[in-house]
C-alpha cells in the first residue's frame, strides 16, 4: 500500500500513531513492510491458507463476537444434509460435473431450500463472469431460512466452517505458507483482540488479489474472518480493495465490460433472458428480500434511457434490441479469436494490452491479426506500434510487410483536458473541472464515441434493416458545447442519474424509478448523483467545515453512504455498540435512523420491526437484518450460491506451482477458467511429470514510480528517470544457487517467455522453508515494455493464460519459471529456448493440465 | 553589508532565533526567492481536479495562465488526500504537458511500415465505415434455435479504466446499440 497507494497509507500511518498495530503479508519485503509492526513473508497463491488459518483460530477459541454473529450472518442458519465439504471429496464439493469442471448447487443450499431457486447454473455463470453482478447485491436465496440460535446444530453454518478449517492449523500454515507459527499466531491473536463492541480490525488488500485461479475466494476468506469479528459495517472496520486505477471502480459500476451493463445488471443471454421479463425476473428473483426486489423498475429505466422516446412498456422497452451472450465474450477469449481471425477490429481505449495483459505474445500476435485497430492513447504506446518495433519483429514472428493490421492512432485529450466524474476506490464520484482545451487532435472519449455515434447513424440513415434500428432509434442527442463540439458531460452525468420523462426532473435517487416507462436512469446506483438538479460529484466542502466522514465531498454510490451495511454498527435493538464505535444507530424520539453517515437502512424502519410471512422485497427485510441487499438480510459465512468454486474458500494451489497441495489430493481449483489454445500453456505442477524445468516461483506487482503498463509514467521524465530499467529482485541464497550477480543481468524462462531484467539481489526477498524444502520467489516490476523513454522486457510476457472462474480474471500474480544468468538470446534463437523448455517440460500444443487431480496412481484425467 | 547584516543573513541564525525553528520559511528564505513569485499566485484560473492514476483519488488544483498548464498541486481541502500527492500525481503536469505527448492523428495503412498523416475527420469517417463494414461481416441475427442474438462478434474493445464514467457510459450505450459485446476494460485485468 506505501508503495502503490502512498497518499492512502498515510492513514494506515495515523492509525498507527494512534495505537493500531499494522501487519504486512507480502511476498516481498516492501515500504509498507518497512513500517508494519510485523512483516509475513508469504509463498505466492496461499494466502487461503493463511486466512483460514485465522477462521480455525476464531473458531476453535470461540473468539467471534458472538452478538454479531448471530444478529447479522448466516452462522445460524441450516444447510442441506446433501451438503459434501471438501474435508469428505478431497479437495472437491458435492455437486462436482468433472466432464464440464463446474458445480450443480443444490446440495450447497440452506435446508429446505434445495430446490427453491437458489442454486445456479455454474457452466453458464463461469462463462459470463456472473460473479461480478455481486459487487451491488447479493445473489438470490429464498428469504425464510431455518436457524441453530444455538450454532450447534451440527449442520449449521457455523458448525460446517468449523469443520472445514479443522486442519488449518499453524503448523499447516507454516507448512503451505512459510510463514513460520510464532508469526501466524502474533497476527491471528492481534486481529481477533481488535473485535468487539469497543474495537475492530481492518483488512486492506491491493487487487493483485484478484489475478489468482482463486481471486474471489481470497477476498471471501476475508470477508468470512471481517464478519466473523463483527468488522463489518462498522468504523475501522471493512474488506478495503485498493484499486489501481483512477475509475476502474465507475468501470465496473458504469461498466464496460461484456457481461454487464450498469449498476452491476446482466447483459441479456441468449438461452436465460429471451424476453423481458425473464430478464427482470431473473435479477429481480421473486420472494427474496431487499433491494434488489425493485430490478425490474431499474432495467425499465436503463432500456427508456437508451432507447428513449421509442422504449415504451408496449414493446418491452426496446429489449428486443439487445445483443444476446452465448458464453464468454472476455477479453482473453477476444484474443484467441483474434489470433484464429475471428475478429475484424479491436478499439484500445487507455489501455496498453501488449504490456499490460497475461501472456503479452499471444497480445500481440492476435493485434497482429486483425483488419483494422483504434488505439486513443495520449502517448505512442507499445499496442500502437507492434507491428514494427514488437519483441516478434526480432524474432521473425511479425513481419511488418505482411502484416495487415490497419492501425489508427487517434491521440486523446488528458484528465485536465475535459471535465467529468472519477470513482475512486471508496465508491467516491468526484467531479473533474476542466482546465484547458486539449491540443491539437486530442480529444476525449466523449467527444470521439458521441461523434462516432453520430457518423454511423448518418451513414445508416434511411436503412430498413431490423439490425440497425438499434442504432436508429438510439437516444444520441447530447447538447456540444465549445469550438470543438464537445458533448456535455454534465448533460451524460444527468441521464446516468436518471430523469422523470414526462418532465425532465432529475431524480433523487433509485427508490424513485419506475417499471412503467415514466422515468429513464441510467444507472441506478449512481442515482442521485444529480439529485436536485445539482451535480453532488462537485460538491468540494473543505475537510475542516464538516465532520470526519465528510460526506459532502464529492458523492458515495448508493445514496451517498459511505460505509456499507453500516446498520451494523449498531447492535440489534439498534443502540452503538459502544461510544467509542459509534457511528449509525435508531433515534427513539425522532423514530428515525441517524448518525455520522447515511444510514444503509430504511430511515423509519425500527430495529424491532417484523415482515409478515412471506414478505419479499424491501418490506421482507426485518429491522435488525443488517444486510440489506443479501436475500436473506444477513452477511455470508458460507455462501449456498454465487460463487461458483465452492461455499467456502479452500485452499488451492496456483495453475503453476512446484510443490504438491500439501492439504488436499486436489492440486489447483478444479472449476479453473482453462484454454486450450496452441498459442497457450500451462507449466507443469505436481503430481504432473517435469515441474522441476520451472523451480521457481515469480510475482509481479507495481513500483511507486510507475504506472501499470507504463503507457503514462515511462513517458514522463521525472518518474522515467526515478526507475530507469527492468529489473529482477533475487534473494542472496538464489543468487549463490543460479549464479547471479548483483546489477549483472537474468534471464527468467516460462513456457511462454524468456525475459531479461538486471539483477537486484536483496534480502527483500525471503527464501521460504515450505514442506521439508526451500522455495525460492523471484519478483519483477511488470511495468516496462518497449516504447517510452526507458524501456526493457515485459514480465507479464511470462505468463499464461488461466483465469479465476467467477470474474474470468487471469493468474498473473503467480507463475513458475527458470531463472538463468546473463542476457537472453535474440532473434531466433530466442524462440528456439522457449521451445527447448518446453520440450523438457512435456509442453505441447496437446498436452492440457489435468483439471481433477488424479489419486496417486491414476492417469491424467 | 554590516557584520550584523551579515550574520542576520545566515539562515542558521535566522532559524535559531526567530519563529521559523524547522527551517522551512522564513528562515531558510534568501533574497532571490524572497523575490520570486510562485507560479500559483500567479494563475489565471485554478481547476479542481482529480489524480488521474491510481484509485485513490488525490485531489488537485490544476493552475492554468494564458491557456496553459503551468502547475498541479495537491488540494489541501480533500479529506482523502490533504493536500498530498505522490510521486506520480506530482508528476501529473510533467504527463499531461510532456513533449512526448502525441497531438496529431497517426495511420499506419496494411503492409505499412512507416507512420502516415491523416484527417481526424477522414479517421473518423474510415472507422466508421470499418466499423459497419465488420458488423455486416460478422453479424449474428439468430441462434441454431431460432433466438435472437442481435450481435456481432467482429469488433473488440479493451480500455476504460483510467476514463471518465461519462465516457465509459456512452462507450457502452453505443457498443450495445450496434450490437458489439465484446467490450472490456482494465477490470477483467
Ligand atoms: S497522488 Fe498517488 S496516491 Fe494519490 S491518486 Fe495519484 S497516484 Fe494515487
Amino acid at each position: 500500500m506505501a508503495e502503490a497507494h502512498p497518499v492512502g497509507f498515510q492513514w494506515v500511518m495515523e492509525a498507527k500513531r494512534r495505537g493500531a498495530k499494522v501487519f504486512h503479508v507480502d511476498p516481498r519485503f516492501t515500504r509498507t513492510s518497512a513500517l508494519a509492526d510485523t512483516y509475513l513473508p508469504i509463498r505466492a497463491g496461499t494466502d487461503i491458507a493463511l486466512l483460514g488459518g485465522v477462521v480455525r483460530y476464531i473458531l476453535e477459541n470461540e473468539l467471534d463476537f458472538r452478538e454479531y454473529v448471530l444478529a447479522y450472518t448466516n452462522a445460524a442458519t441450516i444447510v442441506s444434509d446433501q451438503f459434501v465439504d471438501t474435508e469428505d471429496g478431497d479437495g472437491i464439493f458435492s455437486g462436482f460435473k468433472p466432464e464440464t469442471g463446474t458445480y450443480d448447487q443444490t446440495s450447497w443450499q440452506y435446508a429446505g431450500q434445495e430446490n427453491g431457486g437458489g442454486a445456479e447454473d455454474t457452466e453458464e455463470a463461469r462463462e459470463t463472469a456472473a460473479g461480478l453482478r455481486h459487487e451491488s447485491h447479493g445473489s438470490p436465496i429464498p428469504g425464510v431460512v431455518r436457524r441453530d440460535e444455538t450454532l450447534q446444530h451440527p449442520n449449521c453454518v457455523y458448525q460446517i466452517l468449523k469443520r472445514h478449517y479443522a486442519r488449518y492449523t499453524p503448523e499447516m500454515v507454516e507448512r503451505v505458507c512459510g510463514i513460520p507459527q510464532e508469526k501466524f499466531l502474533e497476527l491471528a491473536r492481534a486481529w481477533t483482540e481488535n473485535s468487539g463492541r469497543e474495537r475492530t480490525g481492518v483488512l486492506i488488500y491491493s487487487v493483485g488479489w484478484t489475478q489468482h485461479s482463486v481471486g474471489v475466494q481470497y477476498i471471501r476468506t476475508g470477508a468470512i474472518i471481517q464478519s466473523l469479528l463483527g468488522n463489518i459495517g462498522r468504523p475501522g472496520g471493512g474488506v478495503l480493495a485498493l484499486r489501481g486505477h483512477a475509475s476502474i471502480q465507475g468501470s465496473t459500476d458504469i461498466p464496460t465490460l461484456f457481461n454487464l451493463l450498469p449498476g452491476y445488471l446482466p447483459m441479456p443471454h441468449h438461452a436465460t433472458h429471451p424476453t423481458f421479463d425473464a430478464w427482470a425476473s431473473s435479477i429481480r428473483h421473486p420472494g427474496q428480500k431487499g433491494y434488489w426486489g425493485h430490478a425490474r423498475a431499474y432495467c425499465a429505466s436503463l432500456l427508456k434511457a437508451y432507447w428513449g422516446d421509442k422504449a415504451t412498456p408496449e414493446n418491452d422497452f426496446c429489449y428486443g434490441y439487445m445483443p444476446r451472450l452465448t458464453g464468454d465474450h472476455g477479453t482473453y477469449q477476444q484474443v484467441l479469436n483474434m489470433i484464429d481471425g475471428k475478429v475484424k477490429g479491436y478499439f484500445l481505449l487507455g489501455q496498453n494490452p501488449a504490456v499490460g495483459s497475461a501472456h503479452g505474445r499471444a497480445q500481440r500476435l492476435g493485434m497482429a491479426n486483425l483488419d483494422w485497430l483504434v488505439v486513443r492513447d495520449l502517448f505512442m504506446i507499445e499496442s500502437a506500434t507492434f507491428w514494427k518495433n514488437a519483441p516478434e519483429v526480432a524474432t521473425g514472428e511479425i513481419v511488418p510487410e505482411q502484416c495487415r493490421t490497419e492501425v489508427f492512432f487517434l491521440p486523446a485529450a488528458s484528465h485536465v483536458e475535459k471535465e467529468g466524474t472519477f470513482t475512486q476506490t471508496q465508491r467516491l464520484l468526484q467531479w473533474r473541472e476542466k482546465a484547458v482545451e486539449p491540443p491539437g487532435d486530442c480529444r476525449s472519449e466523449l467527444w470521439f464515441f458521441y461523434h462516432l455515434g453520430r457518423k454511423l447513424r448518418e451513414k445508416l440513415a434511411g436503412s430498413d434493416k431490423p439490425r440497425d434500428r438499434a442504432l436508429l432509434d438510439l437516444a444520441w442527442d447530447y447538447p456540444t458545447e465549445g469550438p470543438l463540439a464537445e458533448p456535455s458531460a454534465e448533460a451524460v452525468l444527468r441521464e446516468i442519474n436518471g430523469f422523470e420523462v414526462a418532465t425532465g426532473r432529475p431524480l433523487g435517487g433509485f427508490t424513485e424509478a419506475r417499471d412503467d416507462g415514466s422515468t429513464a436512469m441510467g444507472c441506478w446506483i449512481y442515482s442521485g448523483v444529480y439529485a436536485d438538479g445539482v451535480n453532488q460529484a462537485a460538491r468540494r466542502k473543505p475537510r475542516h467545515e464538516q465532520n470526519w466522514v465528510a460526506g459532502e465531498w464529492g458523492w458515495a454510490w448508493p445514496a451517498n453512504r459511505r460505509t456499507l451495511y453500516n446498520r451494523a454498527s449498531a447492535d440489534r435493538e439498534g443502540r452503538p455498540w459502544s461510544e467509542r464505535k459509534k457511528y449509525v444507530w435508531w433515534d427513539e424520539e425522532k423514530g428515525e435512523w441517524t448518525g455520522y453517515d447515511v444510514p444503509d437502512f430504511e430511515k423509519t424502519k425500527p430495529p424491532s420491526y417484523r415482515p409478515a410471512p412471506g414478505t419479499s422485497g424491501p418490506e421482507g427485510i426485518a429491522g435488525d437484518d443488517a444486510f440489506v441487499m443479501q436475500g436473506d438480510g444477513k452477511a455470508w459465512l458460507y455462501a449456498p450460491t454465487g460463487v461458483v468454486d465452492g461455499p467456502m474458500p479452500t485452499h488451492y494451489e496456483p495453475a503453476e506451482s512446484p510443490l504438491r497441495n500439501p492439504l488436499y489430493r486436489q492440486q489447483a481449483n478444479p472449476t479453473r477458467k482453462v484454454y486450450p489454445h496452441p498459442v497457450n500453456s500451462v507449466n507443469p505442477s505436481p503430481p504432473e511429470e517435469h515441474s522441476q524445468v520451472f523451480p521457481y516461483v515469480f510475482t509481479v506487482s507495481r513500483l511507486t514510480e510507475h504506472h501499470t503498463a507504463g503507457g503514462m509514467s515511462r513517458t514522463v521524465p521525472p518518474l522515467a528517470e526515478l526507475q530507469p530499467e527492468m529489473f529482477v529482485e533475487v534473494s542472496p541464497e538464489l543468487a549463490a544457487e543460479a549464479g547471479l550477480t548483483h546489477l549483472g543481468w537474468a534471464h527468467l524462462v516460462s513456457g511462454r517467455a524468456v525475459i531479461e531484467a538486471k539483477v537486484l539481489v536483496t534480502d527483500r526477498l525471503t527464501p521460504l522453508r515450505v514442506e521439508d524444502r526451500i522455495i525460492h520467489q523471484v519478483w519483477l516490476p511488470y511495468h516496462f515494455g518497449f516504447e517510452g523513454l526507458v524501456t526493457g522486457d515485459s514480465a507479464n510476457d511470462l505468463f499464461g493464460i488461466t483465469l479465476d472462474p467467477n470474474v474470468l480474471i487471469q493468474e498473473s500474480k503467480v507463475g513458475t519459471c527458470d531463472v538463468r544468468p546473463g542476457r537472453r538470446p535474440t532473434g531466433a534463437a530466442l524462440r528456439e529456448l522457449v521451445e527447448d523448455y518446453r520440450r523438457r517440460a512435456g509442453i505441447t500444443p496437446e498436452r492440457h493440465a489435468p483439471v481433477v487431480t488424479p489419486a496417486d496412481g491414476e492417469g491424467a484425467r | 553589508m554590516g557584520i550584523r547584516t551579515f550574520i542576520e543573513g545566515w539562515p542558521v541564525y535566522r532559524q535559531l532565533t526567530g519563529t521559523d525553528p524547522l527551517g522551512r520559511g522564513a528562515a531558510a528564505q534568501s533574497e532571490r526567492s524572497a523575490e520570486l513569485t510562485a507560479r500559483t499566485e500567479t494563475a489565471d484560473r485554478v481547476a479542481r481536479s482529480v489524480c488521474p492514476y491510481c484509485a485513490v483519488g488525490c485531489g488537485q488544483r490544476v493552475y492554468v495562465q494564458d491557456g496553459r498548464v503551468t502547475q498541479i498541486e495537491g488540494d489541501w481541502d480533500s479529506p482523502i488526500s490533504r493536500g498530498r500527492l505522490c510521486p506520480k500525481g506530482a508528476a501529473s503536469k510533467s504527463l499531461v504537458t510532456s513533449p512526448l505527448r502525441q497531438t496529431k492523428v497517426r495511420y499506419r495503412r496494411p503492409y505499412g511500415t512507416e507512420w502516415e498523416d491523416l484527417d481526424l475527420d477522414v479517421a473518423l469517417d474510415m472507422i466508421a465505415d470499418r466499423v459497419l463494414a465488420a458488423r455486416e461481416q460478422t453479424w449474428e441475427d439468430v441462434d441454431d434455435e431460432g433466438r435472437p442474438l442481435n450481435r456481432t462478434l467482429g469488433i473488440s474493445s479493451l480500455g476504460g479504466a483510467t476514463l471518465d464514467n461519462e465516457e465509459n457510459y456512452l462507450i457502452k450505450k453505443l457498443f450495445t446499440a450496434m450490437g458489439a459485446l465484446q467490450i472490456e476494460n482494465q477490470a477483467r485485468i
